[in-house]
């Protein structure tokens, strides 16, 4: 089976050549099964492949499909790498990818481009698969460019929309600034090991000095914030919300996102060499976990809170990542795969369901109208705010137990950020489900439960993101930790846990009380007293103000980069462009103009003058040759 | 020696041909007698040919004449009509009043 994991990219690129070229001439509802059933053969191998490498001694194979790049020294075949890791997120990949084409099917029936949709949906699973499957860098950043390309693509998805253009084109520029460093990093590999195939940099990772290992690790990890938002390339996940619901889901939550934690857990030898590298990954995961996690607090749109509440998670997955915890902060991605996309459906229902509407306060006391999707939001909500013994509860306790064994400063940090999580996700739910309907009476009328194929999606989530956290179960309870102990071969430095089981104890449960406790006032706060957000700034608090409109940091960036450089560029258009470099390109045309009116005069049109000068020429020629 | 002549002969009565057609190319302006001239060049290159073919028993240069000659037909060929198109259009054949294009 693992000799066919070539197969596994194959359906979903079948499926993109199928809808890309015939999606006209297709009927609606057969190009969306075709799109979903390619993803479902994808789903079916992987869980084979995965099966099969889970009893299988060796841990990690090779697939050699065909050479790539050949040219003298520079040999790039292109083969696909099998482990646990890999395995790992084909499984996460095609599992919610399938399900979120299926919901697809339901949330954009009435949609025009229907078939470009899923066409631009298998496509980015082709190369998202692609991007972890290589055993390369080089193929990592083709599936990386692959993935950006498609998130473009679906940001921009209804393109009649302005403002959804510059998202999307935002989005692209913020993430070619994060590739520029990931081309640089992989370029630097190269340079400093003479190859790019993991396992060779991986065994010659330890000669090199540490020096050029950090600033490979670095320049990774640079590339890692640009497509895993993390500050300062974040903003433009928020922004990204502009595309369909469910492409929020599968790109901006589940997958693509995770793609720099991939990498950076793909790169794990470097940043376990490298202590700056690894301490510069945590400080930036941390510090972004808590800054969008304070930004989620006070936002009114359904979709913005849950993309803040990402970027907040990502930090904290990359918090795990530096310090150490790398099969945490795959468990992490993991659990936060199934609930996020759950809570995306769910809003994306939500929407559904109130006809377009995205903003909570003119949502309310849905709960009864809409009884599937609010459970199961529920259950997500749960999930996310760290409640045992729901999935997110033990990734974000694993994590945040290593984080305190490396730095209690930092550990409080994330406790804070899991904190504001807490409030801002129940919050959410409090003043979408709870209390009065506030939204137009057409909208009340409006009100329904999406169909089948949206809800099913919903239903299979919230079951794994309640018990997916079977997958890593704390090790000092004596039980099995599945998770750590599969990526055993893959990730080279262990450092096992020296807590005490009493201080597990203690953080497990202060973790707990601490959710509980901001649960139980968002409680206070948005059912018992009915708060509900301003419904204009002027009524805000200044530091809410500040915090509503995000930091004013889109404005900063305007300010302090984006105008400097459109200062720059006039001054290169104005004085460089149109001064020097036209001024070379006019004046060879118009000095060849004012030579040729001279030389003009001598050509008369008098054929005997030009036979004579024809002579005369032959003539001076051969006297020339003969005679000197 | 060609026949009890010797090659200074051929060479020089060549040259004076060659010359001559060279020298009425330049100065005629009637079209017609300029393509006699030419016709004249190509012929005094032809006698050159021949002579030196003859002096080295050497046949290649005999051959060029065939060619040559063969050309210079299908250039009388197309100069002609050429020639012919000018009159009709201009009732001339002054190669002076063909400046049309001059401006």
């Amino acid at each position: 089976m693992i000799k066919l994991v070539g197969l596994v990219p194959l359906f979903p690129l079948i499926g993109f050549l199928i809808n890309g070229f015939f999606g006209k001439k297709l009927n609606k509802n057969l190009s969306g099964v075709i799109a979903s059933s390619a993803l479902f053969l994808s789903f079916i191998l992987a869980a084979l492949i995965f099966n099969e490498l889970n009893y299988s001694n060796v841990k990690s194979q090779i697939v050699v499909l065909f050479s790539w790049i050949n040219s003298g020294t520079l040999q790039i075949p292109f083969e696909f790498l099998v482990d646990p890791l890999s395995s790992l997120f084909l499984l996460i990949i095609t599992g919610i990818g399938f399900l979120i084409h299926v919901y697809s099917i339901g949330y954009m029936s009435h949609d025009e481009g229907f078939s470009r949709f899923f066409t631009y949906l298998n496509l980015f699973v082709f190369f998202m698969l692609l991007l972890v499957l290589g055993n390369n860098y080089l193929i990592m950043f083709v599936g990386w460019e692959g993935v950006g390309l498609c998130s473009y693509l679906l940001i921009g998805f209804w393109f009649k929309n302005n403002a959804y253009n510059n998202a999307a084109r935002k989005a692209f520029v913020m993430n070619r600034i994060g590739d520029l460093g990931f081309l640089l990093g992989i370029i630097l590999v190269f340079l400093t090991f003479g190859s790019v195939s993991y396992n060779e940099i991986f065994q010659k990772a330890g000669t090199v000095q540490t020096g050029v290992i950090t600033t490979i690790a670095l320049l990774l990890f640079i590339g890692a914030m640009g497509k895993s938002a993390q500050i300062p390339l974040y903003t433009w996940l928020p922004d990204a919300m502009a595309g369909p619901t469910p492409v929020s889901a599968l790109i901006h939550a589940a997958t693509m996102v995770t793609a720099g934690i991939y990498m950076v857990v793909r790169s794990n030898v470097f940043y376990s060499i490298s202590e700056v590298a690894s301490e510069t990954v945590a400080v930036v995961g941390v510090v972004t976990a808590l800054f969008a996690a304070t930004i989620g607090l006070f936002q009114n749109d359904i979709k913005k809170i849950l993309a803040y509440s990402t970027v907040s998670q990502l930090g904290l997955m990359f918090l795990g990542l530096g310090v150490g915890a790398y099969s945490s902060a795959v468990f992490h991605v993991t659990t936060h795969a199934f609930f996020k996309a759950l809570l995306f459906l769910g809003a994306g229902s939500v929407i559904h369901a109130m006809g377009g509407e995205q903003d909570i306060r003119k949502m309310g006391g849905l709960s009864g109208k809409i009884k599937i999707t609010y459970v199961t939001m529920l259950l997500g909500t749960i999930a996310i705010s760290g409640l045992p013994p729901f999935s997110g509860f033990f990734s974000k306790d694993e994590i945040l137990a290593h984080t305190y064994e490396h730095s209690k400063t930092l550990w409080l940090l994330g406790m804070i950020a899991s904190m504001l999580t807490a409030f801002y996700m129940f919050r959410l739910i409090f003043l979408t489900f709870f209390g009065k309907f506030r939204g137009t009476h057409e909208q009340e009328h409006h009100l329904h439960e999406s169909p089948a194929s949206m809800t099913f999606p919903l239903i299979v989530l919230a079951v794994f993101s309640v018990f997916g956290g079977l997958l890593g179960l704390p090790e000092f309870w004596h039980l099995p930790n599945w998770m750590s102990h599969n990526l055993e071969s893959v990730i080279i430095r262990k450092n096992p846990s020296t807590l005490s089981h009493d201080k597990e104890w203690v953080l497990m449960g202060l973790a707990v009380a601490a959710a509980t406790t901001v649960i139980y006032f968002t409680y206070l706060l948005f059912v018992k007293n009915k708060v509900l957000p301003a419904e204009k700034e002027d009524q805000m608090k200044p530091l809410q103000k500040l915090i509503y409109n995000k930091y004013f940091i889109d404005e900063i960036y305007d300010a302090v980069i984006r105008r400097p450089l459109d200062v720059l560029s006039l001054v290169f258009h104005k004085f460089i462009d149109i001064q020097i470099i036209d001024g070379i390109v006019n004046g060879v045309g118009s000095s060849v103009k004012f030579m040729g009116s001279g030389v003009r005069l001598i050509q008369r049109g008098n054929i005997g003058f030009y036979v004579i000068s024809m002579v005369l020429g032959i003539v001076l020629v051969l006297l020339l040759t003969f005679i000197i | 020696m060609i026949n009890g002549i010797s090659i200074n002969y051929y060479l020089l009565l060549s040259t004076v041909l060659f010359i001559i057609g060279a020298v009425g190319v330049m100065a005629r302006r009637n079209s017609i007698i300029i393509f006699m001239c030419i016709e004249l060049m190509l012929n005094a290159v032809n006698l050159l040919l021949v002579a030196f073919s003859t002096l080295h028993s050497d046949a290649n240069g005999q051959v060029f004449v065939f060619f040559i000659m063969a050309v210079a037909a299908a250039e009388v060929a197309v100069g002609l009509a050429i020639l012919s198109m000018i009159y009709r259009n201009v009732k001339s054949i002054d190669t002076d009043l063909l400046s049309n294009l001059k401006n």
